[in-house]
């Protein structure tokens, strides 16, 4: 063959398979770039629940929407660096998943979800406000609820009975009596105060509420420092000295797992990430009588304090991000992933630490399955968000990130602080955020 | 045939572009600049750009998402009042300085032991690197564990061996926590130290030492007549390096405490991260990490200043 021949019977063949467009246009054709989603979420602390997005939803989304899912997860402590850098760099994951309200921070690098939250919130009773909350600026659904993990108090109920507390305590006073008992017979309540994104804020927050003190009023403006938050500081400087596990101040959300577990600790606010480990651990979690030790564990809110109990909840949220050449394919796997039987298939294996977003998943036959999990299956209808009465904005979640609230109880907790410096300090922090 | 033939015109030519390349490598200058350039350029890159950018970002309302404008010197004056932020200045002070103390007095014990003879020496002296060899994140999370407030083997030993009664509190009481986080570094780096002052000491004439012994000094006059004066340059190279490392470090800080008990362990970098990186603020969190610089600078520039004074005695 000669060469100009050859050349041009191969500039036939391009032309035919479209390649000369394509190599025109220094693009790869759009169906083959939507073929591809790179999802970024955390490990989850039900281990099980990344097995269903790696080994169903992974070969199940490629099957109906020709989808090839990248599942990659990460500590949830590193994900807000991942996500700046994704939108500084213009290219990273095509979903990111997003606890709080990060979604307000990284809103101007999000893809609308609006029309996904619309349908899915329609098929399903309906989202619930503090995860609505979280996703939502100036009307524009921003990230798509995927769970919440509703934060309850684990207890265990025997050594509650031990010292005469057959119900659980339903005010910090009484809270802080039984928590005395119990640490003097070395089983103190355990609670993180440390710099860490999960127990620590949602314990914070609620105890805030709960004496009625809040970080702003409803126009922005910083009250902090009010009579009523140093109450709540001066009850919980002398609460943690005594009744709780003072090592406390160093957790993250992990330590009070492995602490309830390994008994050292009689109660801790967390999801049900403690009884789930302990119900598929039973041979391994047991207490000191050998029984399988989540027969030992029952659920209770956080006790109210003089103006009532206002429970925080974390919300899990998935973020498309603007930079992605995927957003359509990943708005498209969202869709499929919210419907109803492929939704059930992570959230089961869940057993209630984490729960949907929308309300007729109340309804699910899960909840008659195990009465120990009950709580969990109304926790998202209540609870404030960070930010209170004001908006849960980027200024909300950046008080957050600095740990705001959550060092100015543990400054007076660990007597680094007295309780009145401690909230002038927190609402100055505040104000420097909130001008 | 052909190709022949135009290899074989080609060849004149040839010889003269290696001719005039040789030339132009003869001179040093264009020999010099060639050596040089790909440091430079990856100096520009590497150094230079992201140096420059923080400048700029620094000096901008730039979040994530958002490019921000021109604000002048607001995120550094936010910064000034900001007590986080005086809180781990004082906190990156206090680290850098106990660290470099420690690194410098046990580095230098431990290159002086290893100068000696004994049995086993080389495999010693390679096994004393491994702290510095091991990646921070890992050695920093075997330190978290060995410090953990709940299951610490540490508290658990000194628990069962009778010598305490309440659990040690290293990372959960602010004081100790920072003590935690210099004997971590002091771990770390202290095999950098003596590794640098073994071979400057290894520079050292044993003559010298013979004629200061006949003359009847004894180890510390011998040490701190002969051995230290000599040792000076190279104890300040090192202490410049450490200086630097030890005052912008981050890993360290964010795997052990996060900053925490209520930010007594946050270092610049580690609060710079968490304004910057993890709430978005890149402007602000640049010009966090900007205070870092005429610190860093002014100790390289006495140091070096005192070199070249030595070096001219």
């Amino acid at each position: 063959m000669k060469r100009r021949k050859f050349l041009k019977s191969v500039g036939a063949g391009v032309a035919a398979t479209g390649l000369g467009g394509i190599l025109a246009a220094h693009r790869a054709p759009v169906f083959a770039q939507a073929s591809t989603v790179h999802i970024l979420r955390w490990n989850d602390f039900v281990p099980a629940a990344d097995k269903v997005l790696r080994e169903v939803y992974v070969p199940e989304v490629q099957k109906a929407l020709g989808i090839k899912l990248n599942v990659e997860t990460v500590n949830a402590n590193d994900i807000p660096a991942r996500a700046t850098a994704g939108i500084q760099s213009g290219s990273g994951p095509d979903i990111i998943m997003l606890l709080n309200n990060y979604p307000q921070l990284y809103a101007a690098g999000a893809v609308d979800v609006s029309d996904v939250a619309g349908e899915v919130g329609k098929a399903q009773g309906g989202i619930y406000n503090l995860p609505k909350s979280m996703c939502t600026v100036g009307g524009k659904w921003v990230a798509m609820p995927w769970a919440t993990v509703p934060a309850l108090l684990a207890y265990r109920k025997s050594w509650f009975d031990e010292i005469g507390v057959k119900e659980f305590p339903k005010t910090w006073a009484q809270y802080h009596a039984a928590g005395k008992k119990l640490k003097a017979a070395k089983r103190p309540i355990g609670q993180t105060l440390g710099h860490t994104f999960g127990d620590a804020p949602t314990f914070a927050y609620p105890l805030l509420w709960s004496y009625g003190g809040q970080e702003v009023d409803a126009k922005g403006k910083v009250v902090l420092d009010s009579k009523a938050t140093v109450e709540s500081v001066r009850f919980m400087t002398e609460f943690w000295k005594d009744a709780h596990d003072e090592g406390g101040l160093a957790w993250d959300d992990s330590n009070n797992n492995r602490s309830f577990l390994s008994g050292d600790i009689c109660a801790s606010l967390n999801g049900a990430s403690i009884y789930v480990a302990a119900l598929n651990g039973a041979d391994k979690f047991k207490t000191e009588k050998g029984a399988p030790l989540h027969t030992d564990i029952l659920h209770a809110p956080l006790p109210a304090g003089p103006k009532g109990e206002y429970p925080y909840h974390t919300a899990f949220t998935h973020m498309v991000m603007k930079y992605s050449k995927n957003a359509k394919a990943a708005k498209e796997f969202l869709r499929w992933a919210h419907t109803k039987a492929n939704y059930e298939k992570w959230v089961v294996v869940q057993k209630g630490f984490a729960v949907a977003p929308t309300r007729d998943w109340e309804k699910h036959p899960m909840w008659d399955k195990d009465p120990v999990m009950l709580p969990f299956k109304t926790a998202s209808r209540r609870g404030r968000h960070m930010g209170f009465a004001g908006a849960p904005d980027k200024k909300a979640a950046e008080a957050w990130n600095k740990y705001i609230i959550v060092d100015m109880y543990a400054q007076a907790a660990s007597g680094k602080m007295k309780p009145e410096e401690s909230v002038k300090w927190a609402a100055g922090e505040l104000r420097k955020i909130y001008t | 045939m052909g190709a022949g033939g135009a290899a074989g015109a080609a060849l004149p030519g040839e010889r003269v572009r290696i001719s005039r390349l040789t030339r132009m490598l003869e001179s040093q200058k264009v020999l010099a600049a060639a050596l040089l350039a790909p440091g430079v350029v990856i100096l520009l890159l590497f150094i230079a750009y992201p140096f420059v950018m923080a400048l700029w970002f620094s000096l901008t309302s730039i979040r994530v998402g958002d490019p921000g404008e021109f604000i002048g010197l607001a995120n550094f004056a936010k910064a000034w009042n900001d007590t986080i932020f005086q809180t781990a200045f004082k906190n990156t002070v206090f680290y850098t300085f106990w660290a470099t103390i420690f690194k410098l007095a046990l580095g230098m014990w431990l290159a002086l032991l290893l100068n000696r003879h004994f049995r086993f020496k080389r495999l010693i002296r390679a096994s004393m690197l491994l702290p510095f060899i091991i990646p921070t994140v890992l050695s920093a999370f075997a330190w978290r564990w060995m410090f953990d407030p709940t299951f610490s083997v540490i508290n658990w030993l000194l628990y069962h061996s009778g010598v305490i009664t309440d659990r040690l509190p290293f990372l959960s009481d602010g004081d100790w926590a920072m003590w935690c986080a210099v004997l971590v570094n002091t771990w770390r780096g202290m095999p950098f130290f003596a590794i640098t002052l073994l071979a400057g000491l290894q520079t050292i004439s044993p003559d010298l030492h013979e004629a200061a012994a006949l003359d009847g000094a004894n180890a510390w006059h011998r040490f701190w007549h002969v051995t230290w004066p000599l040792l000076i340059p190279v104890t300040l190279v090192v202490v410049v390096f450490s200086v630097i490392q030890t005052f912008s470090d981050f890993q360290l800080i964010y795997v052990l405490t996060g900053g925490g008990p209520a930010n007594s362990t946050h270092l610049i970098a580690t609060y710079a991260y968490q304004v910057g990186v993890a709430s978005g603020l890149l402007g602000e969190g640049a010009a966090l990490s900007l205070f870092m610089f005429p610190v860093l600078f002014a100790v390289v520039w006495v140091q070096l200043r005192f070199m070249k004074r030595m070096e001219g005695a």
